[in-house]
Protein backbone atom coordinates (compact mmCIF):
# COMPACT_ATOMS: atom_id res chain seq x y z
CA UNK A 1 0.00 0.00 0.00
CA UNK A 2 2.62 2.56 -0.93
CA UNK A 3 1.41 5.86 -2.19
CA UNK A 4 2.65 9.33 -2.50
CA UNK A 5 6.18 8.62 -1.31
CA UNK A 6 7.26 8.13 -4.86
CA UNK A 7 6.76 11.76 -5.55
CA UNK A 8 8.64 13.29 -2.69
CA UNK A 9 11.91 14.86 -3.54
CA UNK A 10 15.01 12.94 -2.62
CA UNK A 11 17.50 14.57 -0.30
CA UNK A 12 20.83 15.58 -1.81
CA UNK A 13 23.18 12.65 -1.83
CA UNK A 14 25.78 14.42 0.30
CA UNK A 15 29.09 13.04 1.42
CA UNK A 16 27.96 9.42 1.52
CA UNK A 17 27.60 9.19 -2.20
CA UNK A 18 30.40 7.30 -3.88
CA UNK A 19 31.86 8.63 -7.05
CA UNK A 20 29.88 7.01 -9.82
CA UNK A 21 31.63 6.57 -13.13
CA UNK A 22 29.43 7.52 -16.07
CA UNK A 23 30.08 4.18 -17.74
CA UNK A 24 28.75 2.33 -14.67
CA UNK A 25 25.56 4.38 -14.75
CA UNK A 26 25.18 3.74 -18.46
CA UNK A 27 25.69 0.01 -18.09
CA UNK A 28 23.17 0.00 -15.26
CA UNK A 29 20.59 1.88 -17.33
CA UNK A 30 21.15 -0.52 -20.23
CA UNK A 31 20.38 -3.46 -17.98
CA UNK A 32 17.22 -1.76 -16.72
CA UNK A 33 16.18 -0.92 -20.28
CA UNK A 34 16.68 -4.56 -21.24
CA UNK A 35 14.26 -5.48 -18.41
CA UNK A 36 16.99 -7.35 -16.51
CA UNK A 37 16.42 -7.59 -12.77
CA UNK A 38 18.87 -5.73 -10.55
CA UNK A 39 19.88 -7.87 -7.59
CA UNK A 40 21.16 -6.91 -4.13
CA UNK A 41 24.84 -7.41 -4.89
CA UNK A 42 24.78 -5.69 -8.28
CA UNK A 43 26.17 -2.22 -8.73
CA UNK A 44 23.46 0.43 -8.62
CA UNK A 45 23.42 4.22 -8.46
CA UNK A 46 23.22 5.54 -4.90
CA UNK A 47 20.08 7.49 -5.74
CA UNK A 48 18.40 4.33 -7.05
CA UNK A 49 19.27 2.57 -3.79
CA UNK A 50 17.96 5.46 -1.69
CA UNK A 51 14.77 5.76 -3.69
CA UNK A 52 14.07 2.08 -3.23
CA UNK A 53 14.87 2.09 0.47
CA UNK A 54 12.51 5.00 0.98
CA UNK A 55 9.74 3.49 -1.12
CA UNK A 56 9.97 -0.08 0.19
CA UNK A 57 10.29 0.94 3.83
CA UNK A 58 7.38 3.34 3.46
CA UNK A 59 5.39 0.51 1.95
CA UNK A 60 6.35 -1.77 4.87
CA UNK A 61 5.40 0.89 7.43
CA UNK A 62 2.06 1.32 5.68
CA UNK A 63 1.33 -2.38 6.07
CA UNK A 64 2.08 -2.20 9.78
CA UNK A 65 0.12 0.98 10.49
CA UNK A 66 -2.63 -0.29 8.18
CA UNK A 67 -3.33 -3.07 10.66
CA UNK A 68 -4.76 -0.52 13.08
CA UNK A 69 -7.93 0.75 11.36
CA UNK A 70 -9.02 -2.79 10.55
CA UNK A 71 -7.91 -4.09 13.92
CA UNK A 72 -10.37 -1.59 15.33
CA UNK A 73 -13.23 -3.88 14.20
CA UNK A 74 -11.72 -7.28 14.92
CA UNK A 75 -13.22 -7.59 18.37
CA UNK A 76 -16.60 -6.42 17.03
CA UNK A 77 -16.81 -8.32 13.74
CA UNK A 78 -20.44 -9.41 13.34
CA UNK A 79 -19.93 -13.14 12.67
CA UNK A 80 -17.21 -15.66 13.46
CA UNK A 81 -16.56 -16.16 9.77
CA UNK A 82 -16.09 -12.42 9.18
CA UNK A 83 -13.89 -12.26 12.26
CA UNK A 84 -11.70 -15.10 10.99
CA UNK A 85 -11.40 -13.58 7.50
CA UNK A 86 -10.54 -10.15 8.86
CA UNK A 87 -7.98 -11.65 11.21
CA UNK A 88 -6.40 -13.60 8.35
CA UNK A 89 -6.24 -10.40 6.32
CA UNK A 90 -4.57 -8.44 9.09
CA UNK A 91 -2.13 -11.29 9.60
CA UNK A 92 -1.30 -11.10 5.89
CA UNK A 93 -0.53 -7.42 6.35
CA UNK A 94 1.93 -8.15 9.12
CA UNK A 95 3.45 -10.72 6.76
CA UNK A 96 3.68 -8.16 3.96
CA UNK A 97 5.43 -5.82 6.36
CA UNK A 98 7.91 -8.57 7.11
CA UNK A 99 8.70 -9.40 3.45
CA UNK A 100 9.03 -5.73 2.63
CA UNK A 101 11.38 -4.97 5.52
CA UNK A 102 13.43 -7.95 4.36
CA UNK A 103 13.45 -6.68 0.77
CA UNK A 104 14.60 -3.26 2.00
CA UNK A 105 17.31 -4.88 4.14
CA UNK A 106 18.90 -6.27 0.97
CA UNK A 107 19.71 -2.64 0.13
CA UNK A 108 21.86 -2.22 3.22
CA UNK A 109 19.49 -0.76 5.82
CA UNK A 110 18.46 -2.66 8.97
CA UNK A 111 14.91 -3.22 10.12
CA UNK A 112 15.79 -1.51 13.42
CA UNK A 113 16.85 1.62 11.52
CA UNK A 114 13.66 1.62 9.48
CA UNK A 115 11.46 1.11 12.53
CA UNK A 116 13.33 3.87 14.38
CA UNK A 117 12.61 6.23 11.49
CA UNK A 118 8.93 5.35 11.56
CA UNK A 119 8.71 5.89 15.31
CA UNK A 120 10.57 9.18 15.17
CA UNK A 121 8.17 10.43 12.53
CA UNK A 122 10.94 10.80 9.94
CA UNK A 123 9.62 8.02 7.71
CA UNK A 124 6.12 8.27 6.31
CA UNK A 125 3.41 5.70 5.80
CA UNK A 126 0.36 5.84 3.60
CA UNK A 127 -1.88 8.73 4.64
CA UNK A 128 -5.01 6.70 4.06
CA UNK A 129 -4.50 4.99 7.41
CA UNK A 130 -4.90 8.30 9.16
CA UNK A 131 -8.61 8.10 8.50
CA UNK A 132 -10.82 6.38 11.10
CA UNK A 133 -12.71 3.09 10.65
CA UNK A 134 -15.98 4.16 12.25
CA UNK A 135 -18.42 1.41 11.33
CA UNK A 136 -18.32 -2.20 10.19
CA UNK A 137 -19.01 -0.97 6.65
CA UNK A 138 -15.64 0.79 6.77
CA UNK A 139 -14.01 -2.63 6.85
CA UNK A 140 -15.78 -3.36 3.58
CA UNK A 141 -14.80 0.01 2.12
CA UNK A 142 -11.17 -0.37 3.17
CA UNK A 143 -10.95 -3.74 1.43
CA UNK A 144 -12.80 -2.63 -1.67
CA UNK A 145 -11.38 0.87 -2.15
CA UNK A 146 -8.12 1.07 -0.22
CA UNK A 147 -6.89 -2.38 -1.17
CA UNK A 148 -8.34 -1.85 -4.64
CA UNK A 149 -6.29 1.33 -5.06
CA UNK A 150 -3.27 -0.40 -3.58
CA UNK A 151 -3.55 -3.20 -6.12
CA UNK A 152 -3.60 -0.68 -8.98
CA UNK A 153 -0.39 0.76 -7.60
CA UNK A 154 1.19 -2.57 -6.84
CA UNK A 155 0.56 -4.72 -9.89
CA UNK A 156 3.08 -2.69 -11.93
CA UNK A 157 5.57 -3.07 -9.06
CA UNK A 158 5.65 -6.81 -9.72
CA UNK A 159 7.73 -5.79 -12.76
CA UNK A 160 9.92 -3.38 -10.79
CA UNK A 161 13.56 -3.46 -11.92
CA UNK A 162 14.76 -4.35 -8.42
CA UNK A 163 14.49 -8.14 -8.09
CA UNK A 164 13.82 -8.56 -4.35
CA UNK A 165 11.08 -5.90 -4.40
CA UNK A 166 9.53 -7.33 -7.54
CA UNK A 167 9.40 -10.83 -6.05
CA UNK A 168 7.93 -9.58 -2.77
CA UNK A 169 5.27 -7.72 -4.73
CA UNK A 170 4.24 -10.77 -6.73
CA UNK A 171 3.45 -12.57 -3.50
CA UNK A 172 1.78 -9.57 -1.91
CA UNK A 173 -0.44 -8.88 -4.91
CA UNK A 174 -1.91 -12.36 -4.79
CA UNK A 175 -3.01 -11.77 -1.21
CA UNK A 176 -4.19 -8.21 -1.87
CA UNK A 177 -6.62 -9.40 -4.47
CA UNK A 178 -8.20 -11.70 -1.88
CA UNK A 179 -8.37 -8.72 0.48
CA UNK A 180 -10.13 -6.62 -2.06
CA UNK A 181 -12.72 -9.32 -2.70
CA UNK A 182 -13.43 -9.80 1.00
CA UNK A 183 -14.07 -6.06 1.32
CA UNK A 184 -16.44 -6.03 -1.61
CA UNK A 185 -18.19 -9.09 -0.24
CA UNK A 186 -18.84 -7.32 3.09
CA UNK A 187 -20.48 -4.48 1.18
CA UNK A 188 -22.56 -6.86 -0.96
CA UNK A 189 -23.98 -8.33 2.25
CA UNK A 190 -24.71 -4.87 3.68
CA UNK A 191 -26.26 -3.57 0.46
CA UNK A 192 -28.56 -6.60 0.34
CA UNK A 193 -29.40 -6.13 4.01
CA UNK A 194 -31.58 -3.81 6.05
CA UNK A 195 -32.00 -0.08 5.39
CA UNK A 196 -29.65 0.65 8.26
CA UNK A 197 -27.01 -1.65 6.83
CA UNK A 198 -27.28 -0.08 3.40
CA UNK A 199 -27.04 3.40 4.90
CA UNK A 200 -23.92 2.24 6.73
CA UNK A 201 -22.40 1.13 3.39
CA UNK A 202 -23.26 4.44 1.69
CA UNK A 203 -21.76 6.42 4.55
CA UNK A 204 -18.55 4.40 4.33
CA UNK A 205 -18.28 5.00 0.56
CA UNK A 206 -18.88 8.72 1.12
CA UNK A 207 -16.03 8.93 3.59
CA UNK A 208 -13.50 6.65 1.87
CA UNK A 209 -13.92 7.57 -1.80
CA UNK A 210 -11.92 10.78 -1.91
CA UNK A 211 -9.11 9.63 0.38
CA UNK A 212 -8.80 6.52 -1.83
CA UNK A 213 -8.31 8.70 -4.91
CA UNK A 214 -5.61 10.60 -3.05
CA UNK A 215 -3.71 7.33 -2.52
CA UNK A 216 -2.34 7.65 -6.06
CA UNK A 217 -0.47 10.79 -5.06
CA UNK A 218 -0.48 14.31 -6.53
CA UNK A 219 -1.65 14.91 -10.07
CA UNK A 220 0.94 14.48 -12.80
CA UNK A 221 1.32 18.21 -13.31
CA UNK A 222 2.30 18.58 -9.63
CA UNK A 223 4.40 15.45 -9.48
CA UNK A 224 7.80 16.53 -10.71
CA UNK A 225 9.97 13.75 -9.41
CA UNK A 226 8.64 10.61 -10.95
CA UNK A 227 10.51 10.83 -14.27
CA UNK A 228 13.63 9.27 -12.75
CA UNK A 229 11.59 6.44 -11.16
CA UNK A 230 10.02 5.82 -14.56
CA UNK A 231 13.45 5.68 -16.24
CA UNK A 232 14.64 3.22 -13.60
CA UNK A 233 11.51 1.12 -14.10
CA UNK A 234 10.60 1.36 -10.45
CA UNK A 235 7.46 3.18 -11.51
CA UNK A 236 5.68 2.32 -14.75
CA UNK A 237 2.56 4.46 -14.87
CA UNK A 238 1.88 8.01 -13.78
CA UNK A 239 -0.28 8.85 -10.76
CA UNK A 240 -3.10 10.16 -12.91
CA UNK A 241 -3.05 7.13 -15.22
CA UNK A 242 -3.41 4.77 -12.28
CA UNK A 243 -6.05 6.93 -10.60
CA UNK A 244 -8.10 6.98 -13.81
CA UNK A 245 -7.83 3.23 -14.15
CA UNK A 246 -9.04 2.81 -10.57
CA UNK A 247 -12.02 5.10 -11.11
CA UNK A 248 -12.97 3.34 -14.34
CA UNK A 249 -12.95 -0.04 -12.61
CA UNK A 250 -14.62 1.08 -9.39
CA UNK A 251 -17.61 3.13 -10.57
CA UNK A 252 -19.40 0.15 -12.17
CA UNK A 253 -18.78 -1.83 -8.95
CA UNK A 254 -20.53 0.90 -6.95
CA UNK A 255 -23.43 0.72 -9.42
CA UNK A 256 -23.58 -3.03 -8.88
CA UNK A 257 -23.83 -2.40 -5.14
CA UNK A 258 -26.55 0.21 -5.70
CA UNK A 259 -24.51 2.94 -3.99
CA UNK A 260 -24.19 6.56 -5.10
CA UNK A 261 -20.74 7.95 -5.79
CA UNK A 262 -20.08 11.03 -3.65
CA UNK A 263 -19.02 13.11 -6.66
CA UNK A 264 -21.64 15.20 -8.47
CA UNK A 265 -19.30 15.81 -11.37
CA UNK A 266 -18.61 12.17 -12.04
CA UNK A 267 -19.71 11.18 -15.52
CA UNK A 268 -18.73 8.79 -18.27
CA UNK A 269 -17.06 10.46 -21.21
CA UNK A 270 -18.00 8.55 -24.36
CA UNK A 271 -15.24 10.18 -26.38
CA UNK A 272 -12.41 9.02 -24.10
CA UNK A 273 -14.02 5.88 -22.68
CA UNK A 274 -13.15 7.10 -19.19
CA UNK A 275 -15.01 8.66 -16.27
CA UNK A 276 -14.46 12.34 -15.63
CA UNK A 277 -14.35 13.24 -11.95
CA UNK A 278 -14.58 16.30 -9.74
CA UNK A 279 -11.62 18.13 -8.29
CA UNK A 280 -9.75 16.37 -5.51
CA UNK A 281 -9.27 18.44 -2.36
CA UNK A 282 -5.49 18.53 -2.39
CA UNK A 283 -5.41 20.76 0.64
CA UNK A 284 -6.89 17.90 2.67
CA UNK A 285 -4.25 15.59 1.23
CA UNK A 286 -1.47 17.98 2.23
CA UNK A 287 -2.95 18.47 5.69
CA UNK A 288 -3.10 14.74 6.38
CA UNK A 289 0.39 14.29 4.97
CA UNK A 290 1.62 17.05 7.29
CA UNK A 291 0.30 15.13 10.29
CA UNK A 292 -3.10 16.73 10.64
CA UNK A 293 -5.40 13.92 9.61
CA UNK A 294 -8.05 12.54 11.94
CA UNK A 295 -5.85 9.75 13.32
CA UNK A 296 -2.18 10.59 12.69
CA UNK A 297 -1.38 11.06 16.35
CA UNK A 298 -3.45 8.10 17.47
CA UNK A 299 -1.81 5.72 15.00
CA UNK A 300 1.71 6.76 15.94
CA UNK A 301 0.93 6.74 19.66
CA UNK A 302 -0.30 3.18 19.44
CA UNK A 303 2.73 2.04 17.43
CA UNK A 304 5.14 3.76 19.83
CA UNK A 305 3.36 2.28 22.83
CA UNK A 306 3.56 -1.23 21.36
CA UNK A 307 7.26 -0.71 20.70
CA UNK A 308 7.97 0.74 24.16
CA UNK A 309 5.87 -1.88 25.96
CA UNK A 310 7.85 -4.56 24.16
CA UNK A 311 11.28 -3.21 25.11
CA UNK A 312 11.70 -5.47 28.15
CA UNK A 313 10.62 -8.48 26.08
CA UNK A 314 13.19 -7.80 23.37
CA UNK A 315 15.86 -7.24 26.01
CA UNK A 316 14.95 -10.55 27.64
CA UNK A 317 15.13 -12.38 24.33
CA UNK A 318 18.60 -10.93 23.60
CA UNK A 319 19.82 -11.67 27.12
CA UNK A 320 18.58 -15.25 26.91
CA UNK A 321 20.16 -15.77 23.50
CA UNK A 322 23.50 -14.37 24.68
CA UNK A 323 23.48 -16.39 27.88
CA UNK A 324 22.81 -19.60 26.01
CA UNK A 325 25.23 -18.86 23.19
CA UNK A 326 27.90 -18.40 25.88
CA UNK A 327 26.89 -21.68 27.54
CA UNK A 328 26.88 -23.52 24.23
CA UNK A 329 30.32 -22.15 23.39
CA UNK A 330 31.71 -23.19 26.78
CA UNK B 1 -28.66 -35.17 32.82
CA UNK B 2 -28.58 -37.66 29.96
CA UNK B 3 -25.47 -38.36 27.97
CA UNK B 4 -26.60 -36.35 24.93
CA UNK B 5 -27.17 -33.23 27.03
CA UNK B 6 -23.84 -33.74 28.73
CA UNK B 7 -22.05 -34.01 25.38
CA UNK B 8 -23.76 -30.85 24.12
CA UNK B 9 -22.76 -28.97 27.28
CA UNK B 10 -19.22 -30.33 27.02
CA UNK B 11 -18.75 -29.37 23.38
CA UNK B 12 -20.17 -25.90 23.99
CA UNK B 13 -17.80 -25.46 26.89
CA UNK B 14 -14.76 -26.40 24.82
CA UNK B 15 -15.99 -23.98 22.15
CA UNK B 16 -16.41 -21.23 24.76
CA UNK B 17 -12.85 -21.71 25.94
CA UNK B 18 -11.59 -21.35 22.37
CA UNK B 19 -13.69 -18.28 21.59
CA UNK B 20 -13.01 -16.37 24.79
CA UNK B 21 -9.26 -16.95 24.60
CA UNK B 22 -9.25 -16.18 20.86
CA UNK B 23 -11.10 -12.93 21.51
CA UNK B 24 -8.58 -11.91 24.18
CA UNK B 25 -5.73 -12.62 21.75
CA UNK B 26 -7.44 -10.56 19.05
CA UNK B 27 -7.42 -7.58 21.38
CA UNK B 28 -3.62 -7.67 21.12
CA UNK B 29 -3.44 -7.40 17.35
CA UNK B 30 -1.16 -4.52 16.31
CA UNK B 31 0.26 -4.25 19.84
CA UNK B 32 2.93 -6.97 19.94
CA UNK B 33 6.60 -6.33 20.74
CA UNK B 34 7.98 -7.79 17.49
CA UNK B 35 6.57 -8.30 14.04
CA UNK B 36 7.26 -12.04 14.13
CA UNK B 37 5.24 -12.33 17.35
CA UNK B 38 2.49 -10.24 15.83
CA UNK B 39 2.20 -12.88 13.13
CA UNK B 40 2.32 -15.72 15.64
CA UNK B 41 -0.39 -14.19 17.81
CA UNK B 42 -2.73 -13.58 14.87
CA UNK B 43 -2.08 -17.08 13.59
CA UNK B 44 -2.80 -18.67 16.96
CA UNK B 45 -5.92 -16.54 17.51
CA UNK B 46 -7.13 -17.65 14.11
CA UNK B 47 -6.71 -21.27 15.19
CA UNK B 48 -8.81 -20.62 18.29
CA UNK B 49 -11.58 -18.88 16.35
CA UNK B 50 -11.56 -21.80 13.91
CA UNK B 51 -11.83 -24.30 16.74
CA UNK B 52 -14.69 -22.37 18.34
CA UNK B 53 -16.53 -22.42 15.03
CA UNK B 54 -16.14 -26.19 14.68
CA UNK B 55 -17.21 -26.93 18.25
CA UNK B 56 -20.18 -24.54 18.07
CA UNK B 57 -21.33 -25.83 14.70
CA UNK B 58 -21.31 -29.35 16.13
CA UNK B 59 -23.08 -28.17 19.30
CA UNK B 60 -25.80 -26.75 17.04
CA UNK B 61 -26.14 -30.11 15.32
CA UNK B 62 -26.30 -31.95 18.63
CA UNK B 63 -28.93 -29.57 19.93
CA UNK B 64 -31.02 -29.90 16.77
CA UNK B 65 -32.87 -26.61 17.16
CA UNK B 66 -31.39 -24.82 14.19
CA UNK B 67 -28.80 -22.78 16.10
CA UNK B 68 -25.54 -22.16 14.28
CA UNK B 69 -22.07 -21.06 15.36
CA UNK B 70 -23.00 -17.39 15.47
CA UNK B 71 -26.01 -18.00 17.69
CA UNK B 72 -23.69 -19.56 20.23
CA UNK B 73 -21.12 -16.77 19.97
CA UNK B 74 -23.29 -13.70 19.65
CA UNK B 75 -26.70 -14.39 21.10
CA UNK B 76 -25.98 -15.98 24.45
CA UNK B 77 -25.66 -13.92 27.61
CA UNK B 78 -22.59 -13.80 29.75
CA UNK B 79 -23.87 -16.35 32.28
CA UNK B 80 -24.51 -18.84 29.48
CA UNK B 81 -20.82 -18.93 28.65
CA UNK B 82 -18.99 -21.81 30.34
CA UNK B 83 -15.37 -20.91 29.68
CA UNK B 84 -12.64 -21.14 32.29
CA UNK B 85 -12.09 -17.98 34.32
CA UNK B 86 -8.40 -18.05 33.38
CA UNK B 87 -9.25 -17.32 29.76
CA UNK B 88 -11.41 -14.26 30.35
CA UNK B 89 -8.84 -12.42 32.49
CA UNK B 90 -7.58 -9.21 30.88
CA UNK B 91 -4.42 -9.51 28.81
CA UNK B 92 -1.98 -7.63 31.00
CA UNK B 93 1.54 -7.48 29.56
CA UNK B 94 3.24 -9.86 27.14
CA UNK B 95 4.46 -12.07 29.98
CA UNK B 96 0.92 -12.40 31.35
CA UNK B 97 -0.34 -13.42 27.90
CA UNK B 98 2.39 -15.99 27.43
CA UNK B 99 1.94 -17.40 30.93
CA UNK B 100 -1.81 -17.76 30.47
CA UNK B 101 -1.26 -19.55 27.18
CA UNK B 102 1.27 -21.99 28.59
CA UNK B 103 -0.84 -22.78 31.67
CA UNK B 104 -3.95 -23.35 29.57
CA UNK B 105 -2.41 -25.03 26.55
CA UNK B 106 -0.55 -27.62 28.63
CA UNK B 107 -4.02 -28.64 29.88
CA UNK B 108 -5.88 -28.17 26.59
CA UNK B 109 -3.39 -30.23 24.62
CA UNK B 110 -3.84 -33.14 27.03
CA UNK B 111 -7.62 -32.70 26.88
CA UNK B 112 -7.58 -32.74 23.07
CA UNK B 113 -5.29 -35.76 22.93
CA UNK B 114 -7.70 -37.63 25.15
CA UNK B 115 -10.71 -36.50 23.08
CA UNK B 116 -9.15 -37.84 19.88
CA UNK B 117 -9.80 -41.31 21.36
CA UNK B 118 -13.30 -40.60 22.63
CA UNK B 119 -16.43 -42.35 21.44
CA UNK B 120 -18.08 -39.24 19.99
CA UNK B 121 -16.59 -39.45 16.51
CA UNK B 122 -17.13 -35.84 15.40
CA UNK B 123 -15.58 -34.57 18.63
CA UNK B 124 -12.62 -36.89 18.03
CA UNK B 125 -12.20 -35.46 14.51
CA UNK B 126 -12.28 -31.86 15.64
CA UNK B 127 -9.93 -32.67 18.52
CA UNK B 128 -7.46 -34.34 16.16
CA UNK B 129 -7.27 -31.20 14.07
CA UNK B 130 -7.08 -28.83 17.03
CA UNK B 131 -4.44 -30.97 18.75
CA UNK B 132 -1.92 -30.36 15.95
CA UNK B 133 -2.44 -26.62 16.24
CA UNK B 134 -2.20 -26.49 20.02
CA UNK B 135 0.91 -28.70 20.10
CA UNK B 136 2.66 -26.11 17.97
CA UNK B 137 1.32 -23.16 20.00
CA UNK B 138 2.48 -24.71 23.24
CA UNK B 139 5.98 -25.27 21.90
CA UNK B 140 6.22 -21.67 20.75
CA UNK B 141 4.74 -20.19 23.92
CA UNK B 142 6.86 -22.39 26.17
CA UNK B 143 9.99 -21.11 24.44
CA UNK B 144 8.88 -17.58 25.25
CA UNK B 145 8.14 -18.38 28.87
CA UNK B 146 11.63 -19.85 29.19
CA UNK B 147 13.21 -16.81 27.49
CA UNK B 148 11.37 -14.43 29.79
CA UNK B 149 12.02 -16.44 32.93
CA UNK B 150 15.70 -16.91 32.11
CA UNK B 151 16.19 -13.55 30.36
CA UNK B 152 16.85 -10.38 32.36
CA UNK B 153 16.15 -9.69 36.04
CA UNK B 154 13.22 -7.56 34.99
CA UNK B 155 11.67 -10.18 32.73
CA UNK B 156 12.18 -12.85 35.40
CA UNK B 157 10.48 -10.70 38.03
CA UNK B 158 7.59 -9.81 35.73
CA UNK B 159 6.85 -13.31 34.52
CA UNK B 160 7.21 -14.83 38.01
CA UNK B 161 4.51 -12.37 39.05
CA UNK B 162 2.39 -13.49 36.07
CA UNK B 163 2.68 -17.12 37.20
CA UNK B 164 1.84 -16.19 40.80
CA UNK B 165 -1.23 -14.18 39.80
CA UNK B 166 -2.64 -16.59 37.24
CA UNK B 167 -1.95 -19.76 39.22
CA UNK B 168 -5.19 -19.39 41.20
CA UNK B 169 -7.16 -19.86 37.98
CA UNK B 170 -5.61 -23.22 37.13
CA UNK B 171 -7.51 -25.36 39.63
CA UNK B 172 -10.74 -24.94 37.71
CA UNK B 173 -9.35 -26.82 34.72
CA UNK B 174 -9.36 -30.03 36.76
CA UNK B 175 -12.58 -29.58 38.72
CA UNK B 176 -14.85 -32.47 37.86
CA UNK B 177 -18.56 -31.78 37.50
CA UNK B 178 -21.48 -33.87 36.29
CA UNK B 179 -20.80 -33.03 32.64
CA UNK B 180 -17.18 -34.20 32.85
CA UNK B 181 -18.21 -37.36 34.64
CA UNK B 182 -20.89 -38.33 32.12
CA UNK B 183 -18.66 -37.55 29.12
CA UNK B 184 -15.90 -39.63 30.68
CA UNK B 185 -18.14 -42.59 31.45
CA UNK B 186 -20.42 -42.54 28.39
CA UNK B 187 -17.93 -41.47 25.69
CA UNK B 188 -14.53 -42.31 27.12
CA UNK B 189 -13.78 -38.62 27.62
CA UNK B 190 -10.78 -37.25 29.53
CA UNK B 191 -10.08 -38.37 33.08
CA UNK B 192 -9.37 -35.02 34.70
CA UNK B 193 -7.34 -36.47 37.58
CA UNK B 194 -4.94 -38.05 35.07
CA UNK B 195 -4.81 -34.84 33.08
CA UNK B 196 -3.93 -32.99 36.27
CA UNK B 197 -0.99 -35.25 37.07
CA UNK B 198 0.37 -34.89 33.58
CA UNK B 199 -0.20 -31.13 33.62
CA UNK B 200 1.64 -30.74 36.92
CA UNK B 201 4.58 -32.73 35.62
CA UNK B 202 4.71 -30.75 32.35
CA UNK B 203 4.35 -27.38 34.05
CA UNK B 204 6.97 -28.34 36.65
CA UNK B 205 9.44 -29.11 33.89
CA UNK B 206 8.67 -25.89 32.03
CA UNK B 207 8.98 -23.74 35.16
CA UNK B 208 12.31 -25.34 36.09
CA UNK B 209 13.57 -24.67 32.60
CA UNK B 210 12.36 -21.09 32.87
CA UNK B 211 14.07 -20.74 36.30
CA UNK B 212 10.67 -19.86 37.77
CA UNK B 213 9.19 -21.00 41.08
CA UNK B 214 6.00 -22.96 41.21
CA UNK B 215 3.53 -21.16 43.49
CA UNK B 216 2.56 -22.80 46.78
CA UNK B 217 -0.66 -24.79 46.86
CA UNK B 218 -3.41 -22.35 47.75
CA UNK B 219 -6.89 -21.05 47.13
CA UNK B 220 -8.26 -21.63 43.65
CA UNK B 221 -10.88 -19.53 41.87
CA UNK B 222 -13.82 -21.35 40.40
CA UNK B 223 -17.15 -20.78 38.68
CA UNK B 224 -16.57 -20.31 34.95
CA UNK B 225 -17.53 -23.87 34.10
CA UNK B 226 -20.88 -23.23 35.80
CA UNK B 227 -21.45 -19.79 34.25
CA UNK B 228 -20.35 -17.69 37.25
CA UNK B 229 -17.78 -15.35 35.80
CA UNK B 230 -15.49 -12.53 36.82
CA UNK B 231 -16.56 -8.98 35.95
CA UNK B 232 -14.24 -8.99 32.95
CA UNK B 233 -16.28 -11.32 30.75
CA UNK B 234 -19.30 -9.01 30.52
CA UNK B 235 -17.34 -6.27 28.80
CA UNK B 236 -15.78 -8.68 26.38
CA UNK B 237 -19.14 -10.18 25.45
CA UNK B 238 -20.79 -6.76 25.13
CA UNK B 239 -18.11 -5.60 22.71
CA UNK B 240 -18.07 -8.83 20.75
CA UNK B 241 -21.86 -9.07 20.38
CA UNK B 242 -22.56 -5.39 19.73
CA UNK B 243 -23.44 -5.57 16.03
CA UNK B 244 -25.61 -8.67 16.29
CA UNK B 245 -27.45 -7.16 19.26
CA UNK B 246 -28.00 -3.72 17.71
CA UNK B 247 -29.20 -5.11 14.35
CA UNK B 248 -31.39 -8.05 15.39
CA UNK B 249 -31.90 -10.60 12.63
CA UNK B 250 -29.62 -8.88 10.10
CA UNK B 251 -27.34 -10.89 7.83
CA UNK B 252 -23.68 -9.96 7.55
Amino acid sequence: MYTQGLDQKDKPAGARQRAEAPEQAEAFQARVDAEEKIEAKDWMPEAYRRTLIRQISQHAHSEIIGMQPEGNWLTRAPTLKRKAILLAKIQDEAGHGLYLYSAAETLGVSRDQMVAELLSGKAKYSSIFNYPALTWADIGAIGWLVDGAAIMNQIPLCRCSYGPYSRAMIRICKEESFHQRQGFDILVALCNGTDKQKAMAQDALNRWWWPSLMMFGPSDKESKHSAQSMAWKIKRFSNDELRQKFIDVTVPQAEFLGLDMPDDELEFDESTGHYRHGEIDWQEFLDVLAGNGPCNRQRMAKRRKAHDDGAWVREAAYAYAEKHAAKDAA
Amino acid sequence: MNKESALLAYVTRVGDNALVLGQRMIELVAAYPELEEELANANFALDYIGQARMFYAYAGELEGQGRGEDDFAFLRDENEFRNLLLLEQPNGHFGDSITRLVLFEAFYLAQLESLTHCGASRVAEIAARAEKEIRYHLRHNTQWLVRLGDGTDESHRRVQESVNVLWRFTGEMFEVDEIDTIVEKAYGGPKLEELRERWLADIDAILINATLDKPEEGWMASGGKAGRHTEHLGYMIAEMQYLQRSHPGASW
